[in-house]
């Protein structure tokens, strides 16, 4: 059974070693889309077992649980390790063209894969320490696709980069340790046992505390959102779409499977803290988007808005909400990466990213208009695009809970959104170029490659939109299984542990 | 600078240093040492070299790129995990090969956990050469 679970993690370094041995020659870039083809194989079957079986866990180099190194699958981390495998082979094909033999020697698509090991990683682990681990292979393959350029833009937007997530590290690792200084034990499941024993809940509060603070860098949530539009605008087209897509989903990942699973004693605290911090996050991120002029930078800001969402369905915490929660998960990874392979293609056609200094491509290439306005409508949640059923359940989830001002919001930013899409709308593509350029589709070298994962990210948000059915109830699994963790506890540490969880049998 | 004595010096020392780099490996599993400890010693057996010889004359003695040693290294460790699929275990359970062994004694073991510790060996090995490597080229 375990194998099915190491599969993810072993594919991508696999891939990753030969990738950097074969860097010097054109069939690295090659070896990259193979890996990740098999890696999302390999992901479908996880998703199968977990679908048929329930939560899936393993003991790598059986050590058992609580001690060893847990591998845990249940639906939502299935589905996260699903949609990485799937934006990770649309950005390994798009790089086969957008990459070029300098970086490929420097090592690109070695750091590419390893940073998919990593973010498959932590949604995969069972425990907290490896989580930590998890965020560190992702941060140091990251900073090195960053630099990989090693212009100024480039190392400016990377110190940053690092320098917060460095912050967020260090408080990450204050809480593990007050953690294991109240309850003896890292493991989620086991943790999940016995934070109900700790007696100092307010000791317990400050560590889920520092745990938010921690995660809410990683999900560039408010008010430390900073980094992300200072750093996602710089490295390459193919980079940027992968980091837009999958980075601060793990910190949201990690928001939603500790507030969830570990820190549920105080919910009337934490999840108002959260309910605060998404509708701040939803505001300033669409505020700063209306803002912007450069095509990544308007979409960076975007990020930070749509992570409110997610952030929202978490702390209204009901069942609906963490349905939307998940589904807002899903529906942004992808839309989010097919937005900036677009700007990518755009920036080859017109020359520039910014919006006001390029133009034309209505006109000229009428195929990427379509392509560009699925993500985009999706992204603003116009109906029937995957976005509109996303945004629709959490703001049902927010009027049942009769939070009226948040519902409001929620709304509201949608609306904003749409502003900043027909900004680039009516700048990139309705104008004309003002240098006189005419970006025809037809003319781009490589475009293969190029369109072809765009045009599949796009038809799934359309099936999505289309179909809502089988994803809805797939949410709804989903948030059953994180509101009541028993069957995530009793797969990992046995049928025994949840018995053991009642404070009267442990007394002596 | 070019110091014969530092040279002729570093000769031995690089030699020395990787055989004990060697031992240290090998003896690790039981007794302090291991992959890390050792890789890092024999880093600074060639940092000497470089020191001496320049960093030039140094990549030349080591014959293979640095960062490709290091890549190789990550390869040794995951292999040595997925060897357990061979033995129908779990990733990275330790696969154990008792040579001679007599119910008194366990003969020589030789394990999957040894070949980790190779890996680790050379990555330690090869990336802490390349930083330094260049650094030293950077100045």
């Amino acid at each position: 059974m375990s194998w099915y679970l190491s599969l993810p993690l072993i594919l991508p370094f696999a891939t990753a070693i030969i990738c950097y041995l074969l860097r010097d020659r054109p069939s690295g870039a090659w070896v990259s889309v193979a890996g990740s083809a098999l890696g999302l194989v390999a992901a479908i079957v996880l998703m199968a077992l977990v679908l048929q079986n329930g939560v899936v866990a393993g003991q790598m180099g059986e050590w058992p649980a609580p001690f060893g190194i847990t591998l845990v699958a249940d639906l939502l981390s299935a589905v996260m390790v699903l949609i990485t495998a799937i934006t990770a082979l649309a950005v390994a094909i798009y790089a086969l063209s957008d990459v070029d033999a300098r970086h490929g020697q420097l090592g690109y698509h070695a750091l590419f894969q390893i940073l998919i090991a990593g973010v498959t990683g932590a949604f995969l682990t069972g425990d907290l320490f490896n989580l930590y681990v998890w965020f560190e292979v992702m941060l140091i393959a990251s900073f090195g696709l960053l630099v990989l350029h090693g212009g100024k833009e480039q190392i400016d937007g990377g110190v940053k980069y690092v320098a917060l997530n460095l912050i967020s590290t260090i408080l990450f690792l204050t809480g593990i340790g007050l953690l294991y200084g109240q309850t003896g034990t890292l493991n989620f499941a086991d943790l999940a046992v016995k934070v109900d024993a700790v007696e100092n809940k307010a000791l317990l509060t400050v560590i889920a505390m520092l745990f938010m603070v921690a995660f809410s860098v990683k999900a560039a949530a408010f008010p430390l959102f900073f980094w992300l539009p200072a750093a996602y605008h710089t490295p390459s087209f193919a980079v940027s779409a992968v980091f837009a897509g999958l980075l601060t989903k793990v910190g949201v990942y990690a928001l939603m499977r500790t507030f969830t699973l570990v820190f549920d004693h105080d919910v009337g605290y934490t999840h108002t803290i959260l309910l605060w911090v998404a509708c701040f996050t939803m505001v300033t991120g669409v505020l700063g988007a209306a803002a912007q002029s450069d095509f990544r930078k308007i979409l960076s800001f975007h990020i930070i808005s749509q992570i409110g969402y997610m952030i929202l369905g978490l702390a209204i915490y009901t069942p609906l909400a963490i349905v939307g929660a998940v589904f807002y998960l899903v529906h942004h990874i992808i839309v989010k990466a097919n937005l900036f392979l677009i700007a990518g293609i755009s920036q080859r056609l017109t020359g520039g990213s910014d919006v006001f200094k390029i133009g034309g491509l209505y006109k000229s290439s009428p195929f990427l208009a379509v392509l560009f306005l699925i993500p985009a409508f999706s992204l603003a949640g116009f109906p029937p695009l995957s976005g509109f059923w996303a945004k629709y359940i959490i703001v049902k989830a927010s009027l049942d809970e009769s939070l009226w001002i948040v519902a409001f919001i929620a709304l509201a930013v949608g609306l904003m959104t749409i502003y900043s899409m027909t900004k680039i709308w009516a700048e990139a593509f309705w104008k004309d170029h003002p240098d006189g350029i005419d970006p025809k589709l037809s003319a781009l070298p490589g475009r293969t490659a190029l369109l072809v994962p765009v045009i599949g990210l796009a038809l799934l948000t359309m099936v999505i939109g289309l179909m809502p059915e089988p994803f809805v109830t797939f949410a709804e699994r989903s948030a059953a299984q994180l509101l009541d963790p028993t069957e995530y506890i009793t797969t990992v540490l046995g049928p025994e542990a949840m018995q053991a969880a009642d404070p009267l049998e442990v007394a002596p | 600078m070019k110091s014969i004595i530092l040279i002729a010096g570093s000769r031995l020392l690089v030699a020395l240093m990787t055989v004990f780099a060697v031992y240290m490996l090998l003896r690790g599993h039981n007794q302090p040492g291991g992959g890390f400890i050792g890789g890092l010693l024999a880093a600074v057996g060639f940092v000497i070299y470089a020191i001496a010889c320049g960093t030039e004359g140094a990549r030349q003695a080591l014959r293979f790129r640095p960062t490709d040693i290091a890549a190789v290294g990550l390869g040794f460790a995951l292999f040595a995990g997925v060897m357990a699929a061979f033995f129908s275990d779990d990733f990275f359970t330790g696969q154990w090969l008792f040579i001679n062994a007599t119910p008194q004694d366990k003969g020589i073991p030789l394990s999957s956990v040894l070949v980790f510790d190779v890996g680790v060996f050379l990555v330690v090995f090869g990336s802490v050469l390349s930083i330094v490597f260049a650094l030293e080229e950077e100045v």
